[in-house]
């Protein structure tokens, strides 16, 4: 008798929720744990085997790096959970980049910042629809937007880098100083927050667990699962948005291959390793955010250690299908 | 404890080695026992059946002598020989085979291909077609069954993919057979053809365990019947000697009293709050109908009549071509069923785990779902208030569990019904329609719904209930509406309310009944 089968059989029969509600418990606990317990070993390792690790220097550095990229995986989640998929948002990361970069370029900051996320916005809603509305499986919807995008991108810049100057205002959007963090590092902050909460503490965020958990049962208790779903995709292209502005202002130059499907797939891989389910109804924002920094930690530490960074691309591939792994086993216990 | 009767019986053709012994079984779940020394005999040729509420630990013992459980203390045998089964293949290797009460079928086979699968007849890694062919057609003459092997098995209702998994079960040439609520799903003629070839296959010396809640149906098709009890064994009697009342008592420790509540039909001059005209959708063919304040209509009819299609075009989640629904006098748009909540009327779907529950939420969300608005301020919900709320729809639907916060995966299916109830009274609807209220409930939740189902019309709510148990739509309902090929067939009330009637409007295939065209 192994524990797997004890968990599957007791909830068929019913009758002895309690047990039941301990190992729900455990399970949960376990399960939230999950990406922290491994992030804290990673990270205890590293400050003991590298001395530049600690320093402020080191990890504001990771922070500012990784800010696009939180913004977009914790977007990303909210489509997960909603049972959907974004795989279009690394295009339409590059697609902002080149429009705030042209932009800034022609000396309009605001525009630059406005018309950028706008951009992400209208992808997302475009998005949204194709799934929705022609009701096509978002993996392969967003995939082909994806090439769209991707090609409209280039038309904006005929395949040239843009090149800004550090002396624009369009410089401080993502790199003003408040309490020696730059700016991107608090708006990712700030956008991880909101996000989090969305999901947690609102009635949008159990619409977008319902919707994701079980459609037809969501639908038929009222929720409005079409809306929710194209509202993620939204939210998930403007993070896309705002991912590219934060960026080009960071580096101060954009490009229209920058980001495609090495971001797509990177932002997934942070969503998943951070336990939010590929298969929707269930997930977390904070997980998210862990998942994405603990991807960084493994690149932050294979440079600071000079080990040959082929191997971080396998340790990540092996560390995901061990996060899927995890996940399908989690979700059998329930059944 | 009485076996005697057996021995009369021209069954006979068994040898004594085929018995089943189950001695003194145990089995705990993380403490917890679901089984304490479980003893009985299932002697070849015979059909034993194990009745007990939800939790008692039916499904338990169907699993270990299946296979699918092993039990932590005592044996289960088979003609004197230990089965140490470890698996659900060792068992089948035996000739054990299970029905199970979930569906296992693989919809993009044929029903043919599903029959077999596994045990293809092949040659060099080729399938024989015409040698599958004919051992269908063997197969589908001795049990009945007029299934096309061709049709593709997802495109089957439910009762048909049943009567595959059946099939699939007879053609193992099991010498036990466990099913597991086989009937649940089945229409009544169904039914009747099911309990034919379980009354076959103990002719045929095999002995069947019959899984079931339908005391009706145990006390006709089984020869014994061991009554369960929260994990022990409370009697074993021959059927002969048992009624349903004895068995009830024996599985709640207690009688159950009348099996319905009292009717309270609304005065005459009630007003009308649900008026339905002429719809049509899909499954549907202009029905037209009126449930006022207070009354509980029934809605009758063979699976597949339409009634569940009927049910969810009224609640506008099914498009209407044509036809008109009316809450409380105002025209009810098909906006969707988010609208039709608002206006007042809830659903409770037919299949609660498809279409009803997130399987694995808390409590708390699956009934506050439908109105989060209720327990939030500008969309951020309040965890208080929602606590409050949700605890007192929970007394009031007298729903047990453990805590607020345990997955609706852990409750019995009787607890995850009233769930649903729950959700439905939050809504505060002046409607409710409730499709297979009691589907798969267990005999003490089935009466705490009916009552609740009772009280929420005597409190003003118009009631639609829609039942394949012909018991449960007469006991319940002030009138009853029989649907037969997407229309409503007839509609009884008073007197005329009776088995007869409803299976004569349901099966008759003329038009020039007493029916509303």
């Amino acid at each position: 008798m192994t524990v797997t089968e004890q968990l599957e059989a007791s909830p068929g029969d019913g009758g002895r929720e309690g047990t039941g509600e301990a190992m729900a418990r455990l399970l949960k606990s376990w399960r939230l744990a999950g990406i922290f317990i491994p992030f804290v070993i990673l990270f205890v390792v590293l400050s003991i085997t590298s001395a530049p690790f600690l320093h402020t220097a080191n990890l504001v550095n990771i922070l500012d790096q990784q800010a696009s990229y939180l913004d977009i995986a914790a977007a990303g989640t909210l489509v997960l959970v909603a049972g959907g998929i974004d795989l279009s948002v690394g295009a339409t990361y590059g697609l902002t980049t080149v429009i705030a970069g042209e932009l800034a370029l022609h000396g309009q900051p605001v525009l630059a910042i406005v018309l950028a996320v706008g951009a992400g916005l209208l992808v997302g809603l475009v998005n949204g629809l194709i799934v929705t509305v022609l009701k096509i499986n978002p993996l392969i919807a967003t995939l082909a937007t994806s090439f769209v995008i991707a090609g409209a991108a280039l038309k904006v810049t005929s395949g040239n880098l843009i090149v800004l100057s550090a002396t624009s205002s369009f410089f401080k959007f993502a790199n003003a100083q408040f309490l020696t963090i730059p700016s991107a590092v608090w708006m990712s902050v700030v956008f991880v927050a909101v996000l989090a909460l969305l999901l947690a503490r609102t009635t949008f965020g159990r619409h977008v667990v319902a919707a994701g958990g079980n459609a037809e049962a969501a639908r038929l208790a009222g929720v409005r699962v079409n809306l929710i779903r194209v509202v993620t995709f939204v939210i998930s292209g403007g993070a896309a948005g705002l991912g590219g502005v934060i960026d080009t202002s960071r580096l101060l130059s954009a490009q229209a291959g920058s980001g495609g499907s090495q971001l797509a797939f990177t932002v997934l891989a942070g969503i998943v390793v951070g336990g939010t389910s590929i298969a929707g109804g269930e997930g977390s924002v904070v997980r998210t955010a862990i998942g994405v920094l603990f991807i960084a930690l493994i690149g932050n530490g294979f440079n600071l250690l000079g080990v040959d960074p082929l191997y971080q691309q396998i340790v990540l591939g092996l560390l995901l299908i061990a996060a899927v792994a995890l996940d399908v086993w989690a979700r059998r216990r329930r059944r | 404890m009485t076996t005697g009767t057996f021995e009369d019986t021209p069954r006979a053709a068994r040898t004594p080695g085929d018995d089943l012994v189950v001695a003194g079984v145990s089995k705990r779940f993380g403490g917890v026992p679901a089984l304490t020394d479980v003893s009985l005999t299932v002697r070849a040729g015979t059909v034993h059946a194990l009745i007990g509420e939800n939790g008692a630990g039916k499904s338990t013992l169907g699993k270990i002598v299946s296979g699918v459980l092993t039990p932590d203390e005592g044996s289960v045998r088979l003609g004197g020989v230990e089965l140490a089964l470890r698996s659900p293949r060792d068992a089948l290797a035996r000739g054990i085979v299970t029905i199970a009460q979930e569906l296992a079928i693989v919809p993009g086979l044929t029903v043919a291909e599903n029959v077999y699968l596994g045990v293809e007849a092949h040659r060099g890694g080729f399938v024989r077609r015409r040698e599958a062919r004919r051992r269908f057609a063997e197969l589908a003459e001795r049990v009945g069954f007029h299934l096309s092997p061709d049709w593709l098995a997802g495109q089957l209702t439910t009762a048909d993919q049943q009567k595959v998994e059946i099939m699939r079960a007879l053609s193992r040439d099991a010498s036990i057979v466990i099913m597991d609520e086989p009937t649940a799903a089945l229409a009544e003629h169904e039914t009747a053809a099911l309990h034919a070839i379980i009354r076959s296959l103990a002719r045929e010396g095999k002995s069947v365990i019959l899984v079931s809640h339908f005391l009706s149906e145990v006390l006709a098709l089984a020869d014994e019947i061991t009554t369960l009890r929260d994990g022990r064994v409370i009697r074993s009697v021959a059927a002969a000697d048992a009624t349903e009342e004895t068995l009830i008592e024996g599985m709640l420790g207690r009688s159950l009293g009348a099996a319905f509540p009292e009717k309270t039909p609304p005065p005459s001059d009630a007003e009308v709050v649900l008026s339905v005209e002429g719809l049509v959708a899909p499954g549907v063919r202009d029905c037209s109908l009126e449930v006022r304040r207070g009354e509980i209509v029934g809605i009758a009819g063979l699976v597949g009549a339409g009634r569940s299609e009927l049910a969810r075009a009224i609640f506008r989640d099914a498009r209407a071509q044509r036809g008109t629904v009316r809450l409380d006098g105002a025209d009810l748009s098909a906006r969707g069923p988010h609208h039709s909540i608002e206006r007042g009327l809830a659903f409770i779907p037919e299949s609660r785990k498809e279409m009803g529950l997130l399987v694995g939420r808390s409590v708390k969300e699956n009934v506050s779902l439908a109105r989060l608005d209720l327990v939030s301020r500008l969309g951020w919900v309040s965890g208080a208030r929602e606590r409050r709320a949700v605890a007192a729809l929970l007394e009031r639907t007298t729903v047990k569990t453990a805590s607020l916060r345990l997955p609706v995966s852990m409750l019995s299916g009787g607890n995850q019904q009233k769930i649903l109830f729950a959700r439905a009274v939050m809504c505060g609807p002046r409607v409710l329609i409730a499709d297979e209220p009691t589907r798969g409930v267990d005999v003490g939740s089935k009466r705490a719904i009916y009552d609740l189902i009772a009280e929420m019309a005597r409190e003003g709510m118009g009631v639609v209930v829609i039942s394949s148990e012909l018991e449960e739509v007469l006991g319940l309902a002030h009138r009853v509406l029989v649907m037969r090929q997407g229309r409503i067939a007839a509609a009884l009330e008073g007197a005329a309310m009776n088995q007869q009637a409803v299976l004569a409007a349901a099966f008759s295939e003329s038009s020039d009944h007493q029916g509303v065209r």
